[in-house]
């Protein structure tokens, strides 16, 4: 392998290595959730600094790799793939942070009286992420275009529990804090959804060099 | 006289065309079957090309794949090389040059070397070289060819108060341009360049290439290149040659984002051979 073979080798295990880091925060989170876990909660705060290190670890290294190698094709496509991957996989991890923040406001707070399920959407959302990440090692653009189809069901899924938690409010008004607290993590992992789509849109670019974002190209 | 100016104060904000399939419009020229041979050896193995009119078309390859061959083939210079033999068929307007007068050929494909070459005289005979042996100052003055020429290559404010002057006196960008202001004079149709930045500083580089983008509406450009950034930057569409084969010919931004070819794609990112 040439040097710089080895730098653009290095370039795609740190994005991996960072995908790896943000998946686990976001299950974390989920979990703070679902079992009401502080450690967990913690632990997601904690690893946030490490990401948004990676974050600039990999402009750093997409910058130097553009100035020495000035990048062509799949080159080309890494390292413009690789600078918003990091930026989605950013927002990702602060996204997971939020959840974990509001597991640690509800964990003060007493059990709405009816449970809301956070199941469907929670496992659609991690679906989505590690498809996302598999999908970019391997650089499957059949799995990625798999992910564009999924964000309708975690769409669909998030009005679901709105539904839901604004029947609860309407019925006990006293449960307001608590399910804008729960319709808040709704929204955030519906968000990490549409960042996993922009990451699975980055992969098909990566793979095929073909751009699906806002149905640019036909997905199908 | 009034003259059109290229573009030359400020880099082309304008790029070469986009993805998509290669320009199919009525091409000005076209290569069809070309096999070429020094000797025995066999330098291009069946190379059809078309080259789109008034586009800027790349010729790339690692040294000795044939790129700079086949250009020299397109106004006939490899005729003057003892023991070659050319076969297929090369149209300039549907024309096969192959069978027409060689001069005339050359008159309306010019070509521009690697190294500036101008002749050891004044700025003025210089330019003036082709026309005259051409009988065009019968109907043109000379000094009108001299500074429409020098306009066209964005040479004119440059060397308009020296015109007289030795041409060896000029920087080495300047050269180039001369001889590209030269090849010029006679009006051609077709200019080729072969690596003609290679022994220029980048500012030089820059001034060759902006000129590329604004004579491109005058004459149709085919230019071989070791320099990737450049192709990227000046041409419309790119051929890559490989051991004498045309491997992939596609719009450049398809060629340098997402060639259809492993050969290309290996050379393009430095993982060849």
């Amino acid at each position: 392998m040439r040097p710089f073979e080895e730098d653009f080798k290095h370039l795609n295990d740190t994005l991996q290595e960072m995908g790896a880091l943000v998946a686990h925060s976001i299950q974390r989170s989920v979990l703070s959730i679902v079992e009401k876990n502080e450690d967990y909660a913690h632990q997601v705060i904690r690893d946030e600094s490490r990401v948004d290190q990676m974050e600039i670890q990999i402009d750093e290294m997409v910058t130097s790799l553009i100035v020495r190698e000035q990048p062509m094709a799949r080159d080309m496509r890494l390292v413009v793939s690789a600078i918003k991957i990091s930026t989605d996989l950013e927002r990702m991890g602060d996204l997971a942070v939020h959840i974990a923040e509001r597991a640690l406001s509800l964990m003060m707070q007493p059990a709405l009286p009816e449970p809301v399920n956070f199941g469907e959407i929670a496992n659609l959302v991690e679906s989505m992420v590690l498809s996302s990440l598999e999908s970019f090692v391997k650089r499957d653009a059949q799995t990625a275009r798999g992910i564009l189809e999924m964000d309708n069901a975690v769409d669909k899924a998030r009005h679901g529990i709105q539904r839901k938690l604004i029947e609860l409010m309407q019925k006990d008004t006293s449960t307001i804090v608590r399910a804008l607290d729960y319709l808040i993590v709704a929204r955030k992992l519906e968000r990490i959804g549409d960042h996993a789509t922009n990451i699975a849109e980055d992969v098909i670019f990566l793979a095929q060099g073909v751009d699906v974002r806002h149905r640019v190209a036909e997905v199908a | 006289m009034a003259v059109k100016q290229p573009q030359t104060q400020m880099r082309p904000t304008t790029t070469p065309e986009t993805s998509g399939a290669v320009q199919t419009g009525a091409p000005k020229m076209r290569a069809a079957g070309i096999n070429f041979y020094y000797g025995k050896f066999r330098a291009l193995h069946d190379v059809s090309l078309e080259f789109a009119t008034n586009k800027v078309t790349a010729l790339i390859g690692p040294s000795g794949c044939g790129k700079s061959t086949f250009l020299r083939n397109l106004n006939r210079i490899n005729e003057t090389l003892r023991d070659t033999r050319i076969e297929g068929e090369i149209t300039l307007d549907g024309e096969n040059i192959l069978t027409r007068d060689v001069t005339e050929i050359r008159r309306r494909i010019g070509m521009v070397f690697q190294r500036p070459n101008p002749f050891p005289k004044s700025i003025f005979d210089n330019i003036i070289y082709g026309p005259r042996i051409n009988g065009m100052l019968k109907t043109i003055s000379a000094a009108d060819i001299v500074e429409k020429s020098l306009r066209r290559a964005a040479l004119w404010d440059e060397v308009k108060d020296k015109l007289r002057e030795s041409a060896y006196a000029l920087s080495g960008g300047q050269q180039q341009r001369l001889c590209i202001a030269r090849a010029l004079a006679v009006d051609p149709e077709v200019l080729l360049l072969d690596e003609p930045c290679s022994a220029l500083d980048p500012i030089a580089t820059a001034k060759i290439e902006d000129l590329l983008v604004g004579l491109k509406s005058q004459c149709t450009i085919v230019i071989v290149t070791h320099n990737m950034q450049q192709a990227a930057r000046v041409a419309d569409t790119t051929g890559f040659f490989l051991l004498g084969r045309l491997i992939e010919h596609d719009k450049t931004d398809t060629i340098f984002k997402n060639p259809s070819k492993k050969e290309t794609e290996d050379y393009i990112t430095g993982r060849f051979g």
